[in-house]
């Protein structure tokens, strides 16, 4: 079943701030944390999901992408060079990203 | 579909703009009058907006150089530096600014953009990491799309932040090139230099800085930050350009790598156009000799930064962080920094504005540049309009006098 960011949110809410850096982390953990720094980007009622196409489905520029990336690279750990995250469209996708990643650390 | 369609956010971004009544974007100098002064919309315009830090464009000196330079060459190369284009003037140029700098080589280019440009994409290539701050100027984000290097951004003025990417990298084998500039153009502030060449120092990476706008303003000499922090020797290429203290057009990187020359050979935006007419040569030559001359433009400019600077502040504004050539003044909406600039105009103040997307963290700017030429009563009446109208748009506080009259209603 596809869970909603609002879900992933409040999820995301209670994790200790220093968890991201020790030890696995999940998928879910990733969703939780893209979904939170992209909700101030929200437009209306739309949830933001898995499938959520970042510049399209959002009201968000290039540049502020770019910004919540580094956002989501500090609190895993990890680089997601800028090539890289030209090529992503999808929440889905920089998850993934993420998660890959973090794998070969 | 037409060819421009995929440009409509913007398009309908800049209606919006232009259902104002104003265009900042195409404005037109109808005579520019001295360094500080020009007709715009057929009246006198206070000038606080145009880079001209030591207010050279109208020096005696580098007017007659350029005069006389067209006189003896003819107004242009027509062609590019490694064919027809190289003259004796551009040799000596070059050779000036690496004394200048203490360096052994220098390039010089027809603009500071494709300085930035060129030379960036050309340091680092596949394999390579090439790390950029945040607020990176735009001819450095282009030179990132002309390499193979991986690209990482580290936070605005961040030593840590580059750290944290510079650690992250491991082992990995290629080399790493970190990009900094001496004073960023939309806010003012310098580069924690010293702490951000202590990171390169400990993971080997090579520093290139930008002092686009710190040439002439920063250091005993005017070399900038890196002569300002004294980590001239520990960063490996500096870039600058022609086209703001010294009142020209050009740019220009220097170094002390042995193989420095290759890039005169492999730098696209070096080999194919046209070199710098006469005329600029000539000018930029006498400009750098006014600068080292004349220390005392970089006590004027400062001291007008400090009469600005602190003007706007005691009035209420938002300022950039610290005293610099650029005073950006935040406003709260780009609809609100644009009628805000053109009550400015009509007041007979022009200023640059700065909205999103070209300005860091989707601020709104006023973004006001001083120059050693302002007389202090310029700058005292540019403080005087802006909080004039700062306060009929409720950006800052209504003044002592405004809530008087207020309580007495
Ligand atoms: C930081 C920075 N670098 C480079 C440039 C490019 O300079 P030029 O006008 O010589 O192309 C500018 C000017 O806009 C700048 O602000």
């Amino acid at each position: 079943m596809l869970r909603e960011a609002t879900n992933l949110i409040v999820e995301n809410d209670d994790m200790p701030e220093t968890f991201a850096t020790v030890g696995a982390i999940t998928r879910a953990e990733v969703m939780g944390e893209i979904c939170h720094h992209l909700a101030p980007f929200q437009i209306g009622e739309k949830p933001i999901t898995g499938a959520t196409v970042i510049t399209k489905d959002l009201a968000i520029d290039s540049l502020a992408v770019m910004d919540m990336v580094m956002e989501i690279e500090d609190r895993f750990d990890v680089s997601i060079p800028m090539n890289v995250v030209a090529e992503i469209y999808t929440v889905d996708e920089l998850a993934d990203t993420v998660l890959k990643l973090r794998a070969r650390r | 579909m037409g060819l421009l369609d995929r440009h409509a956010g913007l398009v309908s971004l800049y209606s919006e703009v232009r259902a104002t009544g104003a265009d900042p974007f195409q404005i037109r100098m109808e005579r520019v009058l001295s360094p500080t002064e020009a007709i715009i919309n057929g009246k006198k315009t206070l000038l606080v907006g145009t880079n001209n830090y030591f207010g050279l464009t109208f020096d005696p000196s580098c007017m007659e150089a350029a005069i006389e330079a067209i006189r003896a060459e003819g107004t242009g190369t027509t062609g590019s530096r490694i064919a027809n284009g190289s003259y004796s003037e551009h040799v000596a140029l070059e050779e000036e600014i690496a004394a200048f700098y203490g360096k052994k080589h220098c390039m010089v280019f027809t603009t500071g953009y494709q300085a930035n440009l060129g030379i960036i994409s050309n340091l680092v290539g596949a394999e390579d990491f090439l790390l950029i701050d945040a607020d990176s100027h735009a001819s450095i984000y282009d030179a990132c799309k002309q390499t193979q290097a991986e690209v990482v951004r580290f936070k605005h003025n961040d030593p840590a932040s580059l750290e944290a990417r510079l650690r992250r990298l491991g082992d990995k084998p290629g080399n790493r090139l970190v990009v900094l500039e001496g004073i960023y153009s939309m806010l003012g502030d310098s580069a924690p230099l010293k702490e951000f060449v202590a990171v390169c120092k400990k993971y080997k990476a090579y520093v290139l800085i930008d002092e686009a706008h710190s040439l002439g303003a920063l250091g005993d000499n005017g070399l900038g930050l890196c002569e300002k922090e004294g980590v001239l020797d520990d960063c490996h290429f500096i870039v600058g350009t022609f086209s703001k203290t010294l009142g020209a057009i050009g740019g220009y990187c220097v170094s002390n790598d042995p193989d420095f020359d290759v890039l005169r050979v492999t730098t696209r935006s070096y080999m194919f156009t046209a070199s710098l007419p006469p005329s600029i040569v000539a000018s930029v030559r006498q400009a750098l000799k006014v600068v080292k001359a004349h220390p005392e433009l970089r006590t004027h400019l400062w001291d007008n930064v400090a009469t600005l600077y602190e003007g706007l502040k005691a009035k209420g504004f938002t300022l950039g962080p610290e005293h610099g050539p650029v005073v950006g003044v935040h406003l709260p909406d780009k609809m609100l920094a644009i009628g805000f600039w053109r009550a400015m105009l009509d007041a007979g103040v022009y200023v640059n504005v700065a909205i999103p997307p070209a300005t860091p963290n989707g601020v709104s700017l006023l973004r006001c540049s001083v120059s050693a030429a302002h007389t202090k009563q310029q700058l005292d009446l540019m403080v005087e309009v802006m909080t004039g109208i700062g306060r009929q748009m409720g950006v800052i506080p209504a003044g002592p006098e405004q809530r008087a009259a207020g309580g007495t209603r």
